[in-house]
C-alpha cells in the first residue's frame, strides 16, 4: 500500500519530539538503532537515527537541519528535504509530535 | 530519503501469556482449549529471567497478555522486570480487574503502551458479547486513565457478524477514547472460536462493506489515528503471513513456560515444545523441535514450494492448515491456490443465529 500524502506541512519553527510510548534505542542484536512504538518496530538507518536523536522537543526543525548540514557537510536543501520528509511521515503515523 | 522499516533478522516480539485466567467469556477466545491453571504459572522472578534472555536474543517488545494479565497480583513486578530488561512493554488487557490505583502502579513500573479490547460500540451488545455485565464501562474508565497518564492507547476491536456493521462507530469510539491506534481484528477461527464459527461468521456483503468503510475511515482520519485492519481469513484470496513466518519474528510463552512459535501452535499434534523451566530462551529459539518444524521452506509442499509468494506469506497459517485439512504441512486452505480452498468457501457459507457458547 502506498503511503497517503502527508496530512500536514512541517513548519521550520516546530520542535518535534518523540511522544510517550515511542522510544529510540540502540540494540546490538538488531544491529543498530530502532524506533519502538505501540506494537510496531522500525529499524532506523544512520541518517534517520541522527534526525530522531535530535527530536527532543527542544530543537526546532530549522536548528536540526542546520546542525546536520554542518556536521555532515551536506547541502542544506537536501538535509531539509530529508528531515521534513521523515518528520512528516512519522507524525502521520503518530510516532512524532510537532 | 532516510529509511525506516528495513527487515530485521532476529525475533522482535515476545508474547508473554502471564495467565490463562480471565473474567470474560468471549466466544472467540484465542487461548487454547486446554487452559493452564494458576498453580502452573511462572513466578515473577522467572519472567524476569525470560525477559533478560529475550532482550539478549534481540527481542525489543514484550506483550503482557493472557487471559487477563491483571488477574496476576504481581503484574507491576513483572512490568518492572520488562523495563529493567530494556524491553518495550505493551499491556494487552480487557480492562476488567484494573483500577486507577493498580494501573498507576504499572505506569510507575515503566509500562509503555496499553491495548484495550472493545467488544462493540454499543455497551449492551459489548457486554453481551463478552458475557460480562458492566465490562464496557470499565473499559471506558481504564482508557481515560491511560490517556490521563499520557500513555499511548490502542483499541482492539474484534470483528464478527454481530458488530461488523459498526466498524465506523468502533473507530469513532476509539478516537473519542483518545486512542492513537485501532486494530480492526476480524475473528481468527482457532480453538474456542471454532465452536462459535457459524454464529460469528460475517457474510461476504458485510465484509465488503467493512473493508470499504475502513478505507474511507483511513482517508478521513489520516494523521489522527492509525487503523490497522486485515481482511478476514475466510474471505481472503491469499493467506496471511501468520506470525510473520514460523520461528522468524516472535515467540509466545505460555503461563507455565512452554515456548511456542505462535499462540495456537499447541493445536498441532506431534510438535515438541520446550519450556523456559528447562532451557534458555536462545536455545529454544534456535534448536527446539517446535521452532524448527516449519521454519524456512523445506517443509513446504506444492503449490507453496514453487510459489513466488512463499517468501511473503510463508504458506499461511500452519494451525489453520491443520484445523481445516488435518495436515499441518498443507497450503493454508484460505489461499485460492490451495486444492482444498473450496472447504473454506463452504465454511464461510455456514451460518446460524445461535446463542454463543461462552468461554467459562
Amino acid at each position: 500500500m502506498n503511503e497517503p500524502p502527508p496530512s500536514r506541512i512541517v513548519e521550520l519553527e516546530a520542535c518535534p519530539r518523540l511522544p510517550r510510548g515511542v522510544r529510540l534505542v540502540h540494540n546490538e542484536a538488531q544491529g543498530g538503532f530502532v524506533l519502538l512504538a505501540p506494537e510496531r518496530v522500525f529499524k532506523a538507518d544512520a541518517i534517520a537515527a541522527e534526525i530522531l536523536k535530535r527530536c527532543t522537543g527542544e530543537a526546532s526543525v530549522a536548528a536540526i537541519v542546520d546542525e546536520l548540514a554542518t556536521a555532515y557537510s551536506a547541502p542544506r536543501e537536501r538535509v531539509l528535504a530529508d528531515v521534513t520528509a521523515l518528520i512528516g511521515s512519522l507524525a502521520d503515523k503518530r510516532l512524532l509530535e510537532l | 530519503m532516510p529509511s525506516i522499516g528495513a527487515a530485521l533478522s532476529r525475533p522482535l516480539g515476545l508474547l508473554a501469556e502471564l495467565t490463562h485466567r480471565c473474567p470474560l467469556g468471549c466466544p472467540y477466545c484465542s487461548n487454547p482449549l486446554a487452559l493452564e491453571g494458576r498453580a502452573e504459572e511462572l513466578d515473577a522472578a522467572t519472567w524476569a529471567r525470560v525477559f533478560n534472555e529475550a532482550a539478549a536474543l534481540g527481542v525489543l517488545q514484550v506483550h503482557l497478555s493472557g487471559g487477563e494479565p491483571a488477574a496476576r497480583r504481581d503484574l507491576a513486578d513483572i512490568t518492572a522486570a520488562a523495563r529493567q530488561a530494556g524491553l518495550y512493554s505493551n499491556l494487552i488487557t480487557s480492562a476488567v480487574g484494573l483500577t486507577a490505583k493498580t494501573f498507576a502502579a504499572l505506569v510507575d513500573a515503566g509500562l509503555d503502551h496499553v491495548q484495550i479490547s472493545i467488544q462493540d460500540s454499543e455497551p449492551k451488545s459489548a457486554d453481551h458479547i463478552a458475557g460480562y455485565g458492566g465490562g464496557f464501562a470499565r473499559k471506558q474508565a481504564l482508557a481515560a486513565e491511560v490517556v490521563r497518564h499520557g500513555l499511548p492507547l490502542t483499541v482492539n476491536a474484534v470483528i464478527h457478524r454481530a458488530n461488523i456493521d459498526r466498524v465506523s462507530a468502533l473507530v469513532e469510539l476509539a478516537l473519542s477514547l483518545g486512542a492513537s491506534r485501532v486494530e480492526i481484528a476480524h475473528v481468527q477461527y482457532y480453538g474456542w472460536a471454532l465452536k462459535n464459527r457459524a454464529t460469528l461468521m460475517p457474510t461476504r456483503a458485510q465484509v465488503d462493506r467493512a473493508v470499504a468503510a475502513v478505507d474511507a475511515l483511513r482517508a478521513r482520519h489520516h494523521g489522527r489515528i492509525v487503523i490497522d485492519a486485515v481482511v478476514p481469513d475466510y474471505y481472503a484470496k491469499y493467506p496471511k503471513p501468520c506470525v510473520g513466518g514460523w520461528g522468524r519474528r516472535s515467540l509466545n510463552v505460555t503461563p507455565s513456560g512452554r515456548v511456542l512459535p505462535c499462540h495456537a501452535a499447541e493445536s498441532i499434534p506431534g510438535l515438541e515444545f520446550w519450556s523456559v523451566r528447562d532451557h534458555a530462551l536462545e536455545e529454544i529459539w534456535t534448536s527446539s523441535p517446535a521452532f524448527q518444524a516449519f521454519r524456512g521452506e523445506d517443509w513446504m509442499a506444492e503449490p507453496c514450494a514453487s510459489c513466488p509468494r512463499r517468501t511473503e506469506d510463508f504458506g499461511g497459517c500452519r494451525c489453520q492448515a491443520f484445523a481445516l485439512t488435518g495436515d499441518a504441512r498443507a497450503t493454508d486452505p484460505v489461499c485460492h491456490l490451495s486444492p482444498r480452498h473450496s472447504l473454506v468457501e463452504a465454511l464461510a457459507e455456514e451460518r446460524e443465529d445461535a446463542d454463543y457458547i461462552y468461554r467459562r
